[in-house]
């Protein structure tokens, strides 16, 4: 009987998976505890929201892989609704327009499109697969892009660059020419001058302020500044668990969000980041592995653009916080303070392990 | 159940391996990247951070600049700053708010509003500043929280300028006030790129020359290189750039004329703008009822708020600047230089007034405000008498196009430019701009009105003091402005604010001539403000007018008393003095008034015996006249 319960809970997941996220996890719940000041509240707050995150991923490894082809149009139709919704009757919250009140709750719209827009384009793929010709390549541009145009208007512009990148991952999957990508990279890089004017004066303030923090010191500078501080004053075994002088002085802003990285390098230097990078490595390694043996289009793109978008939020995240990106306001997947993010990376996982588990059941 | 179909294309199987393993390559590369990034901070560079970590006891505070005083022509101060304690909180320092402000109640008064205003503070601002519960507090209730100060985590006395105007509902509508930098602010300042200029400053002008010339007043931000101790305080400067101060505003306002017309209001609403004909710079600017500007500057209370806005009376707004209303009788003499530059009309031209005009071939008569009308009148009797049936006439004969074209020189139907923000531009119609605004035709009937200040023709009372005077200048059309000078905060020199000549208005001397000498007429016997211009040692032209509220149906005849107050017709008087050579033109709006003559022309002989005699007035009784 007891067996039976195990198997039924134990079915769907992927264990090699679920160790690496499990180790990032517990490591977030103690450099969260340091970060917050020893708060134990804070603590058990996210240990609510990884019960929450966990939850979701048993669910939707359960979901087969099929039923995921069916929902990937509404789930993005709905969430194109949310954002027009945001856009005309979103909360304003620090100069942004990014949540909608819903009863008593208020969602985020532009989380949800992290993952409805690879949904959605994996589908597209999956359905015209075998005679793709450029003209579904430009469809799947549209895609990509209205909603992200949206995202900018909020005005989120980091999450639109991720949201963007994690499309191209699918794109590119799903075998756009290289001579079209040469052909943008070309154009980006001629269209730089244009696009620099377009920017908006903050915007490039952020640029400016990544080449020469200095400059600013007490506005976009100040993060970097700081964190690279925290990070260099780590050394190579760090100042030890709870003793981080940067986060406690109150000097590192952000500490149990977006910048917890700087307070993980400053207490456990460069032999943690080290470890970080192995484990956040082991997990992107699974995800890869589940990616290539997946048995279908929609499953393959689906398992690639979550693996590549799981890489492209944490290499960016730990690239701001030691100073060679600028500024964006992104998270650090698994570690970083906050129920939204948990969930929907957890759910990516959850996506990942039933494409790897479903898969079984299709081979005989 | 049904499972997926294997449907494996082996050509994009293949592409996809590859893109894979691209993927693959390129992830490790940019980890190895990531690494030796950590390695060059953390080993090759480990000591330099370590040493700036220790030395982060070291940080850079904003200093706020002095912002710019705003000053009459004399001197006298409309804006001004003093210095006061605050008492704050940051909110990230403390864990439970409530429970600090109920603690923090018993040390010093903190009133449910005050509660109110914080938390909504709260709302607008980011996470890591300081916001204050209480300002002003007294030197008792300082030294009562420096005692206890050990309590009360995160919560800091400051010591902050405050900007207070002296002269509160007098000046409202000209200074405008400042307030706390909210949200739209904070977005308004980056797209300018002037974030920086602004860390450390709390407040921002919002309306008024506060807004308009924020700029200049605001000045530039200092820093501070402080040392601070373990819990954050300050120990000692280690370098500083001082702050720029703001600049000065000189006006060419004169505060005494402003308070003689005031005053001379009495208890009625309206509004009066007097400006120097030859340059454009605004001698009074009138706005009544006003609001006091101190109310705002910490973020007006509810209760206040609402007064203010359920007002009847409407004292937040600006009436010279936003109030639009029908022009009345003052739009006849821009009417007889239209017609005399047209040529539709000769000084000679009389025509016999039976009381009403009709349009041929239609039964509907537009009366005369005198009953049996005024008998013979030229264009010099149209005006000192104010006949209507002349202008209708003249309306119907020109057209509203041409009447658009032409008095649209003077400034009717579009902004003056004057520097402040929210003027409202009236409606000059035109049959253009009717089909645009309601699809509609234009009709006949519709330029008759328009002839005599009514119908669709409405003017703020700034454009219609703009427009006398490009009469008293003799067709040159300055610019509006209320700051005549700006004086650097530093070596106190003052730089003028040029007058801008827009344009010239083409008016034929002769022409110009006969309706100034018939605008002088109207203040002497016979004319409609025979009784304001009686007795006065100079000569002033003017013209009254009265603007319908509420129209009245064929057959019935207006009378004030029956009218309630808020339909009363309003009481218009453009003027300038001295006739030849004017220095001042104004105008005066009684909302509500009634006779143009009883009630606004008296306001302006009040305001002229001041600015060219010196008197001031001893009493205030409106006169009693029944001419328009």
């Amino acid at each position: 009987m007891l067996r039976r319960i195990a198997t039924v809970v134990t079915a769907n997941i992927d264990g090699p998976l679920l160790a690496a996220a499990a180790a990032l996890l517990g490591i977030g719940l103690a450099v969260l505890y340091s970060a917050s000041g020893e708060s134990v509240a804070r603590v058990l707050s996210q240990f609510g929201n990884i019960g929450v995150a966990l939850l979701v991923m048993w669910f939707a490894a359960k979901v087969p892989p099929n039923h995921m082809l069916r929902i990937a149009l509404p789930a993005y139709l709905v969430g194109i609704a949310l954002l027009i919704g945001v856009a005309l009757f979103g909360e304003m919250s620090n100069g942004a327009r990014r949540w909608l009140h819903i009863g008593v709750t208020r969602i985020q719209p532009s989380e949800l499109m992290k993952i409805a827009i690879p949904l959605a384009l994996a589908w597209f793929f999956h359905r015209n697969e075998g005679k793709l010709g450029i003209h579904h390549f430009a469809v799947s541009a549209v895609i990509l892009l209205l909603p992200v145009g949206l995202i900018v208007r909020q005005p989120d512009l980091g999450t639109a660059i991720l949201i963007t990148a994690s499309g191209f991952f699918v794109i590119f999957l799903a075998g756009l020419s290289w001579r079209i990508m040469l052909a943008l990279a070309v154009g980006a890089v001629a269209a730089a001058p244009i696009l620099w004017t377009l920017l908006q004066d903050y915007q490039r303030q952020r640029i400016l302020t990544l080449i020469d923090p200095t400059q600013d010191r007490l506005g976009a500078g100040y993060h970097t500044i700081q964190s690279t501080i925290a990070l260099g004053a780590g050394g190579l075994g760090g100042k030890g668990w709870l003793k981080g002088t940067q986060s406690h002085l109150d000097f590192l802003p952000e500490r149990t969000t977006d910048f917890i990285f700087a307070v993980y390098s400053e207490e456990f230097g460069l032999i943690g980041n080290i470890v970080l990078i192995l484990l956040f490595l082991a997990l992107i390694a699974r995800g890869l592995m589940i990616t290539a043996s997946a048995p279908t289009t929609f499953a393959r793109l689906l398992a690639g653009a979550i693996t590549l978008g799981f890489f492209t939020y944490a290499f960016v995240n730990m690239g701001m916080v030691s100073g060679i990106l600028p500024v964006v306001g992104v998270p650090l997947p698994l570690i970083s303070y906050g129920g939204t993010s948990l969930v929907t990376i957890c759910l990516g996982f959850g996506i990942l392990m039933s494409i790897q588990t479903h898969r079984k059941l299709v081979q005989t | 159940m049904p499972s997926a179909e294997i449907r494996n294309l082996p050509r994009e199987l293949e592409i996809f391996r590859g893109r894979l393993l691209v993927a693959g390559l390129c992830i490790a590369a940019l980890f190895l990247v990531l690494v030796g990034r950590f390695v060059h901070l953390q080993i090759i560079e480990h000591a330099h951070y370590n040493t700036l970590a220790e030395s982060n006891r070291i940080t850079i505070a904003p200093v706020a600049p002095s912002r710019g005083l705003i000053l009459d022509r004399n001197g006298v101060e409309l804006a001004r700053n003093y210095s006061a304690y605050t008492l704050e909180i940051t909110p990230n320092k403390v864990h439970d708010l409530e429970a600090l402000i109920d603690e923090l109640a018993t040390v010093v008064d903190i009133a449910p509003k005050d509660r109110i205003r914080f938390r909504k503070l709260m709302l607008e601002s980011k996470n890591f500043e300081s916001l204050p519960i209480r300002s002003r507090l007294a030197d008792e209730e300082v030294a009562r929280f420096s005692v206890n100060r050990y309590r009360f985590p995160g919560v800091e006395i400051r010591a902050r300028l405050f900007r207070q105007y002296p002269h509160r509902e007098l000046t409202a509508p000209i200074t405008g006030y400042i307030g706390r930098i909210n949200a739209k602010d904070i977005e308004a300042l980056e797209a300018s790129g002037q974030t920086a200029n602004y860390r450390g400053s709390d407040h921002i002008g919002k309306s008024g020359l506060e807004r308009s010339y924020e700029r200049n007043l605001h000045g530039t931000t200092g820093f501070e290189e402080v040392e601070i101790d373990a819990g954050g305080r300050a120990v000692r400067t280690l370098a500083r750039t001082p702050p720029n101060s703001g600049d000065n505003l000189i006006l060419s306002l004169d505060l005494k004329l402003q308070e003689i017309a005031w005053n001379a209001f009495g208890d009625r609403r309206g509004a009066l703008v007097a400006l120097e004909p030859s340059t454009g710079a605004i001698l009074a600017f009138v706005s009544k009822p006003s609001f006091d500007a101190n109310l705002f500057v910490d973020g007006i209370d509810q209760q206040s708020w609402d007064a203010l806005n359920k007002s009847p009376a409407r004292p937040m707004t600006n009436r010279p600047l936003q109030g639009q209303y029908p022009p009345g009788s003052t739009f006849k003499p821009f009417m007889a230089l239209a017609g005399l530059a047209t040529g539709k009309r000769t000084p000679q031209y009389t025509i016999n007034d039976p009381g009403y005009f009709t349009l041929p071939g239609r039964s509907h008569r537009y009366r005369d405000w005198k009953k049996g009308g005024h008998g013979s009148v030229d264009l010099h009797r149209s005006l000192v008498v104010s006949c209507d049936t002349y202008y209708y006439g003249l309306a119907n004969d020109l057209g509203v196009d041409a009447i658009h074209d032409y008095v649209g020189q003077f400034g009717f139907g579009t902004k003056t430019g004057i520097d402040l923000f929210g003027e409202m531009p009236g409606i000059l119609p035109s049959t253009q701009w009717k089909l645009r605004r309601y699809q509609q035709k234009w009709f006949a009937g519709d330029t008759v009105s328009v002839g005599i200040g009514q119908g669709y023709n409405i003017a703020t009372p700034l454009q219609l003091a703009h427009a006398t005077a490009v009469i008293a200048a003799g067709g040159k059309v300055y610019r509006p402005r209320l700051v005549s000078h700006i004086q650097d905060a530093r070596d106190r020199s003052l730089k003028p604010v040029a007058a801008e000549l827009v344009r010239t208005v083409p008016i034929d001397p002769d022409h110009l001539r006969q309706v100034r000498s018939a605008l002088v007429d109207v203040t002497r016997p016979g004319g409609t403000a025979a009784q304001a211009g009686s007795g006065a040692p100079y000569d002033f032209a003017g013209k009254t007018g009265t603007a319908q509220v509420v129209a009245m149906k064929q057959g019935e005849r207006y009378d004030e008393r029956l009218v309630p107050e808020r339909h009363r017709d309003h009481a218009w008087f453009i003027a300038y003095a001295p006739a030849e050579n004017p220095s001042i033109a104004l105008v005066v709006l009684v909302e509500n008034g009634g006779h143009g003559s009883s009630a606004a022309a008296p306001i302006a002989r009040i305001v002229f015996d001041y600015w060219l005699l010196g008197n001031q007035p001893q009493s205030t009784q409106p006169q009693e006249n029944t001419n328009p």
